[in-house]
């Protein structure tokens, strides 16, 4: 064993141990081409995109239908639509859910009973349960309730279900940062507990509750597979009109033509895709602006 | 107040409806075909009028895989990024790469699966690699899965490895290890729960990801013996079947669901075992 005389005299060999020895700057070199490669793959994926579907972004594909005879004008018309109307329906019943079960959770809940934390280990597994398993959930429910399958309100049902957990833990998340002083000096004052979450706690979450919120929505938009399960899938010629009415949406638009075996297929999917990444990224967009002007630092 | 409990109890709900909706169909399916032929079976011809068969393992060996793939990607590519960022990146590299994983996470999986047929397929295993794989094969959905996961390992891990305290670094500095040394030696092993929770989620997410799969794996069941052969997976099987037409009541509807509950049995596993990890790691400081 050295002694710590030893230890102190021994010459500090730098090329091995240093910061610029060999081994210090490959690792530095691997973990930067681990990004890169993310990066890179990132790039190439818009760009051959983008490419692939660039000559086929004219208005056909908004104001056509889709066309199993003549794809080269055909467009997606039916399934923007079905997009806006399934969206929006998911919108409506997976956001007031979903910001309720948050503020009992957050507020309310007293963690140590079992239920609750029952409750809590349930909503981390819902939010790894896959996407497909949520069409089958939606597809027996309807079945049990006489609903027809291919409607937009299953289809809504589906999504919603599906980005539910998403909501729930997101608007915790942003309730858990408004401080305890701020609840405190509300009760203190006399308001009862619900009143200090309508006016005090709610309030002040809102920027971080509606971030949340798109983004679990924009996983809702690009999210194909429950609705297979709905058989949402065939060729629809015409806008939907209500909450029973057949529907597609654009990525399972984009499934169907892609899997087609014609060139003129592939370039009417890569110009959805155009279409579907610039609806993604106009409402991240939101949700990054609504971060920066409206977050609160405490 | 009952409301929002009511709410939160939803989610109780959701589960219960998730297993009903699975297990009645699929009790249906095996009073047909018996359990040690759908888990020992080795030909999945559910479709072949005449001679039906139901071997759930072709399904499996495809699944198995994909995902074996993708995580071999995701994996080092995921850990790599997250060391980075955690460790090494100044405060502006930072800022302008969290993003791009963000977007990275946030693009559509069926875009994915067009990158996949269209791109990685023939182009980068075929005429790049010269790889001799054709139009579907587990490669090309494996690799392209693993890209789509590479952002879950990432933030997770890089999570977990911000959470470690600077004491802990400092105190191997001060005792003369370098940065890399630090990084692997004193901060990796202190995040390694969150780590390995990254991980588990990952594997969760590779085993139910469907449209990727669906375009690119092939649609044809078989034993998968290499990676350059086609096949199919749990979830595409069940993609390809419900696009089809499939009468509620009838045995081809059931043997979707009966695929459909060992994919939530699986995947429930992996996510338990995932969300034990978690909470040991936050426990950790």
């Amino acid at each position: 064993m050295a002694t710590i005389g030893q230890i102190a005299t021994r010459p500090l060999r730098a090329e091995r141990h240093g910061e610029r020895s060999f081994a210090s700057i490959a690792f530095l070199v691997a973990l930067w081409l681990a990004l890169a490669f993310a990066v890179l793959c990132l790039v190439t994926l818009l760009v051959t995109s983008f490419v692939d579907g660039v000559q086929r972004l004219d208005s056909n594909l908004f104001t056509q239908y889709s066309s199993q005879v003549r794809p080269e004008t055909g467009g997606a018309r039916a399934a923007i639509w079905g997009t806006l109307w399934v969206i929006g329906l998911t919108a409506v019943l997976a956001i007031p859910l979903g910001i309720a079960a948050a503020v009992y959770l957050e507020e309310f809940a007293d963690p140590t009973r079992w239920y609750n934390r029952l409750v809590e280990v349930n909503l981390q597994n819902l939010a790894a349960v896959p996407a497909i398993v949520y069409g089958m959930l939606t597809a027996g429910l309807a079945l049990t309730i006489g609903l027809r399958r291919g409607v937009v309100l299953a289809g809504g049902i589906a999504l919603a279900l599906l980005i539910l957990p998403v909501i729930i833990i997101t608007t915790r998340e942003a309730l858990r940062a408004v401080p305890a002083e701020i609840r405190q000096g509300s009760l203190a004052l006399g308001a009862t507990r619900l009143k200090t979450v309508w006016k005090q706690s709610l309030p002040s979450a809102v920027p971080g509750v509606a971030t949340g919120t798109i983004l679990a929505l924009s996983r809702a938009l690009g999210e194909a597979a429950p609705l297979l399960l709905l058989g949402a899938v065939v060729f629809v010629r015409f806008d939907p009109d209500g909450l029973m009415s057949g529907f597609t949406t654009m990525p399972v638009q984009i499934f169907n033509w892609a899997g087609q075996p014609q060139v003129e297929f592939r370039e009417l999917a890569a110009a959805a895709i155009i279409v579907l990444l610039g609806m993604l990224l106009l409402m991240n967009a939101v949700a990054i602006v609504i971060r920066n002007r409206y977050q609160r630092r405490w | 107040m009952v409301a929002l409990a009511g709410a939160s109890l939803l989610s109780v709900a959701v589960t219960v409806g998730i297993v009903l909706a699975l297990l009645l169909p699929a009790l249906s399916f095996f009073r047909e075909v018996s359990l040690t032929e759908f888990l020992f079976g080795t030909r999945w011809t559910p479709r072949f009028t005449g001679q039906e068969s139901y071997g759930v393992l072709p399904l499996i060996t495809g699944t198995a895989w994909t995902t074996v793939i993708g995580l071999l990607v995701a994996i080092p590519f995921g850990l790599g990024a997250a060391v980075y960022l955690a460790e090494y990146a100044p405060w502006r590299v930072r800022k302008v790469l969290k993003p791009v994983l963000e977007v990275l996470a946030g693009v559509p999986s069926v875009v994915y699966g067009f990158f996949a047929l269209t791109f990685v397929a023939p182009f980068v295993l075929n005429d790049l690699l010269g790889l001799d794989v054709g139009t579907f094969s587990v490669l090309s959905a494996g690799i392209v899965l693993g890209i789509m996961i590479i952002p879950t390992v990432a933030s997770l891990s890089e999570d977990a490895m911000s959470a470690v305290p600077d004491s802990l670094r400092q105190g191997s500095l001060a005792l003369g290890a370098n940065k890399m040394r630090t990084t692997l030696r004193v901060v990796f092993p202190a995040a390694i729960s969150g780590i390995a929770a990254s991980i588990v989620l990952a594997l969760s997410r590779a085993v139910g990801e469907t449209m990727i799969v669906a375009l690119a794996a092939g649609t044809q069941a078989r034993m998968v013996g290499s990676p350059t052969e086609f096949g199919q997976t749990m979830t595409g099987f069940i993609a390809q079947t419900a696009t089809g037409e499939s009468t509620p009541g009838t045995l081809s509807y059931n043997t979707l669901f009966a695929v459909g509950l060992l994919l939530f049995v699986i995947t429930f596993v992996i996510n338990l075992i995932s969300i034990r990890l978690v909470r040991k790691f936050r426990e950790a400081y």
